[in-house]
Protein backbone atom coordinates (compact mmCIF):
# COMPACT_ATOMS: atom_id res chain seq x y z
CA UNK A 1 0.00 0.00 0.00
CA UNK A 2 2.84 2.30 1.01
CA UNK A 3 4.68 1.33 -2.17
CA UNK A 4 1.57 1.95 -4.27
CA UNK A 5 1.18 5.47 -2.87
CA UNK A 6 4.81 6.27 -3.59
CA UNK A 7 4.46 4.90 -7.12
CA UNK A 8 1.36 7.04 -7.70
CA UNK A 9 3.18 10.12 -6.37
CA UNK A 10 6.08 9.59 -8.77
CA UNK A 11 3.70 9.08 -11.69
CA UNK A 12 1.78 12.23 -10.84
CA UNK A 13 4.85 14.38 -10.18
CA UNK A 14 7.32 13.25 -12.82
CA UNK A 15 5.13 11.78 -15.55
CA UNK A 16 4.97 8.45 -17.29
CA UNK A 17 8.47 8.18 -18.73
CA UNK A 18 10.16 8.62 -15.38
CA UNK A 19 7.68 6.23 -13.77
CA UNK A 20 8.47 3.54 -16.34
CA UNK A 21 12.21 4.19 -15.90
CA UNK A 22 12.02 3.43 -12.20
CA UNK A 23 9.69 0.49 -12.68
CA UNK A 24 12.02 -1.02 -15.24
CA UNK A 25 15.05 -0.45 -12.99
CA UNK A 26 13.31 -2.10 -10.03
CA UNK A 27 12.11 -5.08 -12.04
CA UNK A 28 15.64 -5.60 -13.40
CA UNK A 29 17.00 -5.42 -9.85
CA UNK A 30 14.40 -7.94 -8.73
CA UNK A 31 15.41 -10.27 -11.55
CA UNK A 32 19.08 -9.97 -10.56
CA UNK A 33 18.25 -10.81 -6.97
CA UNK A 34 16.33 -14.01 -7.71
CA UNK A 35 19.29 -16.38 -8.15
CA UNK A 36 20.78 -15.13 -4.88
CA UNK A 37 17.51 -15.56 -3.02
CA UNK A 38 17.10 -19.08 -4.38
CA UNK A 39 20.70 -19.92 -3.43
CA UNK A 40 20.09 -18.57 0.09
CA UNK A 41 17.02 -20.76 0.51
CA UNK A 42 18.94 -23.81 -0.74
CA UNK A 43 21.89 -23.18 1.58
CA UNK A 44 19.50 -22.80 4.51
CA UNK A 45 17.69 -26.03 3.66
CA UNK A 46 20.86 -28.09 3.19
CA UNK A 47 22.63 -26.69 6.24
CA UNK A 48 19.61 -27.68 8.34
CA UNK A 49 19.69 -31.22 6.95
CA UNK A 50 23.47 -31.73 7.04
CA UNK A 51 24.89 -30.07 10.16
CA UNK A 52 24.60 -32.29 13.22
CA UNK A 53 22.45 -30.57 15.84
CA UNK A 54 24.82 -31.47 18.67
CA UNK A 55 27.64 -29.65 16.92
CA UNK A 56 25.63 -26.45 16.47
CA UNK A 57 24.44 -26.61 20.06
CA UNK A 58 27.98 -27.12 21.34
CA UNK A 59 29.58 -24.39 19.21
CA UNK A 60 26.98 -21.65 19.42
CA UNK A 61 24.44 -22.91 21.98
CA UNK A 62 23.51 -21.59 25.43
CA UNK A 63 26.72 -22.82 27.07
CA UNK A 64 29.09 -21.68 24.31
CA UNK A 65 30.15 -18.48 26.09
CA UNK A 66 32.19 -15.74 24.49
CA UNK A 67 33.78 -18.14 21.99
CA UNK A 68 30.31 -18.96 20.67
CA UNK A 69 29.66 -15.30 19.93
CA UNK A 70 33.03 -15.00 18.19
CA UNK A 71 32.38 -18.09 16.07
CA UNK A 72 28.92 -16.84 15.12
CA UNK A 73 30.25 -13.38 14.20
CA UNK A 74 33.08 -14.89 12.17
CA UNK A 75 30.62 -17.14 10.35
CA UNK A 76 28.59 -14.06 9.46
CA UNK A 77 31.65 -12.43 7.89
CA UNK A 78 32.62 -15.50 5.86
CA UNK A 79 29.25 -16.53 4.41
CA UNK A 80 28.52 -14.82 1.11
CA UNK A 81 25.19 -13.22 0.25
CA UNK A 82 23.25 -10.12 1.15
CA UNK A 83 20.41 -9.39 3.53
CA UNK A 84 18.09 -11.54 1.44
CA UNK A 85 20.02 -14.72 2.13
CA UNK A 86 20.59 -14.18 5.87
CA UNK A 87 17.29 -15.04 7.37
CA UNK A 88 16.75 -18.57 6.00
CA UNK A 89 20.20 -19.55 7.27
CA UNK A 90 19.80 -17.79 10.64
CA UNK A 91 16.36 -19.37 11.10
CA UNK A 92 17.92 -22.77 10.43
CA UNK A 93 20.62 -22.21 13.07
CA UNK A 94 18.01 -21.13 15.58
CA UNK A 95 15.93 -24.24 14.94
CA UNK A 96 19.05 -26.36 15.47
CA UNK A 97 19.88 -25.11 18.92
CA UNK A 98 21.97 -21.97 18.49
CA UNK A 99 21.23 -19.47 21.28
CA UNK A 100 19.72 -16.01 20.77
CA UNK A 101 23.00 -14.18 21.42
CA UNK A 102 24.85 -16.19 18.79
CA UNK A 103 22.13 -15.69 16.18
CA UNK A 104 22.09 -11.94 16.88
CA UNK A 105 25.90 -11.79 16.56
CA UNK A 106 25.67 -13.76 13.31
CA UNK A 107 23.02 -11.51 11.70
CA UNK A 108 24.74 -8.34 12.90
CA UNK A 109 28.12 -9.29 11.48
CA UNK A 110 26.56 -10.44 8.23
CA UNK A 111 24.70 -7.17 7.74
CA UNK A 112 27.46 -4.81 8.89
CA UNK A 113 30.75 -6.51 8.02
CA UNK A 114 29.78 -9.09 5.38
CA UNK A 115 31.87 -8.35 2.36
CA UNK A 116 29.42 -9.17 -0.43
CA UNK A 117 27.00 -6.45 0.53
CA UNK A 118 29.80 -3.93 0.80
CA UNK A 119 31.30 -4.94 -2.55
CA UNK A 120 28.11 -5.14 -4.57
CA UNK A 121 25.99 -2.33 -3.17
CA UNK A 122 27.95 0.01 -0.94
CA UNK A 123 31.21 0.47 -2.82
CA UNK A 124 29.66 1.92 -6.00
CA UNK A 125 27.85 4.58 -3.96
CA UNK A 126 30.47 5.58 -1.40
CA UNK A 127 33.92 4.62 -2.67
CA UNK A 128 36.53 2.49 -0.85
CA UNK A 129 37.78 4.99 1.80
CA UNK A 130 34.36 5.54 3.29
CA UNK A 131 33.34 1.86 3.15
CA UNK A 132 36.55 0.64 4.86
CA UNK A 133 36.19 3.33 7.54
CA UNK A 134 32.60 2.33 8.22
CA UNK A 135 33.43 -1.37 8.38
CA UNK A 136 36.36 -0.88 10.78
CA UNK A 137 34.04 1.13 13.05
CA UNK A 138 31.55 -1.76 12.93
CA UNK A 139 33.94 -4.60 13.88
CA UNK A 140 33.07 -4.78 17.62
CA UNK A 141 29.32 -4.39 17.08
CA UNK A 142 28.30 -8.06 16.54
CA UNK A 143 29.86 -9.03 19.88
CA UNK A 144 28.18 -6.06 21.60
CA UNK A 145 24.77 -6.99 20.17
CA UNK A 146 25.19 -10.70 20.93
CA UNK A 147 26.22 -9.97 24.53
CA UNK A 148 23.27 -7.60 25.02
CA UNK A 149 20.92 -10.26 23.65
CA UNK A 150 22.28 -12.86 26.09
CA UNK A 151 21.93 -10.44 29.00
CA UNK A 152 18.34 -9.69 27.95
CA UNK A 153 17.47 -13.39 27.74
CA UNK A 154 19.16 -14.22 31.08
CA UNK A 155 17.52 -11.39 32.97
CA UNK A 156 14.11 -12.45 31.70
CA UNK A 157 13.34 -9.36 29.61
CA UNK A 158 13.15 -11.59 26.60
CA UNK A 159 12.69 -15.29 26.27
CA UNK A 160 15.24 -17.42 24.54
CA UNK A 161 14.56 -19.30 21.33
CA UNK A 162 13.92 -22.51 23.25
CA UNK A 163 10.76 -20.93 24.67
CA UNK A 164 9.41 -19.85 21.32
CA UNK B 1 30.83 -8.49 -9.32
CA UNK B 2 27.25 -9.67 -8.95
CA UNK B 3 28.12 -12.58 -11.22
CA UNK B 4 31.12 -13.56 -9.08
CA UNK B 5 28.95 -13.63 -5.97
CA UNK B 6 26.28 -15.67 -7.71
CA UNK B 7 28.93 -18.18 -8.73
CA UNK B 8 30.30 -18.31 -5.18
CA UNK B 9 26.84 -18.79 -3.68
CA UNK B 10 25.93 -21.54 -6.10
CA UNK B 11 29.28 -23.27 -5.56
CA UNK B 12 28.30 -23.51 -1.90
CA UNK B 13 24.86 -24.84 -2.85
CA UNK B 14 26.40 -27.45 -5.16
CA UNK B 15 28.95 -28.63 -2.60
CA UNK B 16 26.26 -28.84 0.11
CA UNK B 17 24.06 -30.79 -2.32
CA UNK B 18 27.01 -33.07 -3.05
CA UNK B 19 27.48 -33.89 0.65
CA UNK B 20 23.74 -34.46 0.95
CA UNK B 21 23.83 -36.81 -2.04
CA UNK B 22 26.67 -38.79 -0.43
CA UNK B 23 24.35 -39.44 2.51
CA UNK B 24 21.55 -40.61 0.25
CA UNK B 25 19.22 -39.64 -2.53
CA UNK B 26 16.31 -38.94 -0.16
CA UNK B 27 18.26 -36.31 1.75
CA UNK B 28 19.21 -34.55 -1.50
CA UNK B 29 15.58 -34.46 -2.69
CA UNK B 30 14.42 -33.23 0.68
CA UNK B 31 16.92 -30.37 0.66
CA UNK B 32 16.02 -29.26 -2.85
CA UNK B 33 12.28 -29.31 -2.18
CA UNK B 34 12.61 -27.55 1.23
CA UNK B 35 14.69 -24.82 -0.39
CA UNK B 36 12.32 -24.45 -3.34
CA UNK B 37 9.24 -24.17 -1.11
CA UNK B 38 10.92 -21.49 0.99
CA UNK B 39 11.84 -19.60 -2.19
CA UNK B 40 8.30 -19.68 -3.60
CA UNK B 41 6.89 -18.41 -0.31
CA UNK B 42 9.34 -15.49 -0.36
CA UNK B 43 8.85 -14.42 -3.98
CA UNK B 44 5.76 -12.18 -3.73
CA UNK B 45 7.03 -10.37 -0.64
CA UNK B 46 10.39 -9.61 -2.16
CA UNK B 47 8.82 -8.54 -5.45
CA UNK B 48 6.61 -5.97 -3.74
CA UNK B 49 9.48 -4.84 -1.53
CA UNK B 50 11.96 -4.25 -4.32
CA UNK B 51 9.64 -2.61 -6.83
CA UNK B 52 8.01 -0.47 -4.15
CA UNK B 53 11.20 0.72 -2.49
CA UNK B 54 12.51 2.28 -5.71
CA UNK B 55 9.45 4.54 -5.83
CA UNK B 56 9.67 5.36 -2.15
CA UNK B 57 13.30 6.45 -2.54
CA UNK B 58 12.28 8.67 -5.44
CA UNK B 59 9.74 10.64 -3.39
CA UNK B 60 12.00 11.10 -0.34
CA UNK B 61 13.34 14.66 0.09
CA UNK B 62 17.06 14.06 -0.31
CA UNK B 63 18.17 17.68 0.00
CA UNK B 64 16.35 18.08 3.30
CA UNK B 65 18.05 15.01 4.72
CA UNK B 66 21.46 16.51 3.93
CA UNK B 67 20.76 19.78 5.68
CA UNK B 68 19.54 18.12 8.89
CA UNK B 69 22.53 15.84 9.22
CA UNK B 70 25.43 18.25 8.68
CA UNK B 71 28.82 17.66 10.36
CA UNK B 72 27.88 20.14 13.12
CA UNK B 73 24.59 18.41 13.91
CA UNK B 74 26.44 16.28 16.51
CA UNK B 75 24.60 13.76 18.66
CA UNK B 76 21.19 15.08 17.59
CA UNK B 77 22.21 14.55 13.97
CA UNK B 78 23.31 11.00 14.77
CA UNK B 79 19.98 10.36 16.54
CA UNK B 80 18.01 11.81 13.62
CA UNK B 81 20.09 9.75 11.18
CA UNK B 82 19.42 6.61 13.22
CA UNK B 83 15.69 7.28 13.21
CA UNK B 84 15.80 8.03 9.49
CA UNK B 85 17.66 4.77 8.84
CA UNK B 86 15.02 2.79 10.72
CA UNK B 87 12.23 4.42 8.72
CA UNK B 88 13.91 4.07 5.31
CA UNK B 89 12.44 1.21 3.30
CA UNK B 90 14.62 -1.84 2.72
CA UNK B 91 15.92 -3.16 -0.55
CA UNK B 92 19.61 -3.13 -1.28
CA UNK B 93 19.90 0.19 -3.08
CA UNK B 94 17.63 2.60 -1.22
CA UNK B 95 19.59 3.17 1.98
CA UNK B 96 22.93 3.43 0.24
CA UNK B 97 21.66 5.78 -2.45
CA UNK B 98 20.06 8.08 0.13
CA UNK B 99 23.19 7.92 2.30
CA UNK B 100 25.41 8.79 -0.67
CA UNK B 101 23.05 11.61 -1.69
CA UNK B 102 23.07 12.97 1.87
CA UNK B 103 26.86 12.85 1.97
CA UNK B 104 26.99 14.79 -1.31
CA UNK B 105 24.53 17.38 -0.08
CA UNK B 106 26.54 18.14 3.04
CA UNK B 107 25.76 15.54 5.71
CA UNK B 108 28.57 14.62 8.13
CA UNK B 109 30.28 11.25 7.62
CA UNK B 110 29.59 9.90 11.17
CA UNK B 111 25.93 10.81 10.71
CA UNK B 112 25.83 8.94 7.42
CA UNK B 113 27.54 5.96 9.07
CA UNK B 114 24.87 6.00 11.81
CA UNK B 115 22.21 6.22 9.12
CA UNK B 116 23.42 3.29 7.03
CA UNK B 117 24.15 1.19 10.15
CA UNK B 118 20.62 1.76 11.50
CA UNK B 119 19.15 1.07 8.08
CA UNK B 120 21.14 -2.15 7.69
CA UNK B 121 20.26 -3.39 11.18
CA UNK B 122 16.64 -2.50 11.71
CA UNK B 123 14.89 -0.83 8.82
CA UNK B 124 11.31 -1.48 9.91
CA UNK B 125 10.18 -2.23 6.38
CA UNK B 126 12.82 -4.97 6.03
CA UNK B 127 12.03 -6.48 9.41
CA UNK B 128 8.40 -6.85 8.38
CA UNK B 129 8.94 -8.15 4.86
CA UNK B 130 11.89 -10.50 5.30
CA UNK B 131 12.77 -11.21 8.86
CA UNK B 132 9.37 -11.77 10.49
CA UNK B 133 8.21 -14.42 7.98
CA UNK B 134 11.44 -16.39 8.38
CA UNK B 135 12.29 -16.13 12.07
CA UNK B 136 10.37 -16.42 15.32
CA UNK B 137 8.85 -12.96 15.90
CA UNK B 138 10.24 -12.64 19.43
CA UNK B 139 13.72 -13.26 18.11
CA UNK B 140 13.28 -10.46 15.57
CA UNK B 141 12.21 -7.95 18.23
CA UNK B 142 14.97 -9.04 20.59
CA UNK B 143 17.54 -8.49 17.86
CA UNK B 144 16.08 -5.09 16.92
CA UNK B 145 16.02 -4.02 20.58
CA UNK B 146 19.63 -4.91 21.33
CA UNK B 147 20.71 -3.29 18.06
CA UNK B 148 19.23 0.10 19.01
CA UNK B 149 22.49 1.57 20.41
CA UNK B 150 24.73 0.19 17.66
CA UNK B 151 24.48 3.13 15.20
CA UNK B 152 25.60 5.46 18.01
CA UNK B 153 28.55 3.22 18.82
CA UNK B 154 29.47 3.03 15.13
CA UNK B 155 29.33 6.83 14.77
CA UNK B 156 31.43 7.27 17.93
CA UNK B 157 33.95 4.71 16.73
CA UNK B 158 34.12 6.42 13.33
CA UNK B 159 34.87 9.76 15.02
CA UNK B 160 37.49 8.12 17.27
CA UNK B 161 39.19 6.47 14.29
CA UNK B 162 39.26 9.71 12.34
CA UNK B 163 38.56 10.02 8.65
CA UNK B 164 41.06 8.21 6.41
Amino acid sequence: MFSGAAAAAVYWRDGRVHFLDILFGDVTLFGEMLPKVLAGCMIGAFVTLLLPREMVARWVGHESGFAGLLIAALFGVILPGGPITIYPVAGAFLAMGADAGAVVAFITSWTLIGYTRALVWELPFFGPDFVIWRIVAAVPLPIVAGTLARIAVKSGYAQGPSDI
Amino acid sequence: MTLAINILLWLIVVSLAFFAALRGRILLNEGVSDGAIEFIKLLPRIGIGVVGSGFVAEVLPKALIGSWLGPKSGLLGVALATLGGALTPGGPVVGFSIGAAALKSGAGAPQVIAYSTAWALYAIHRLMIWEVPLMPARMVWLRAAVSLPLPFIAAAAAIALGKP
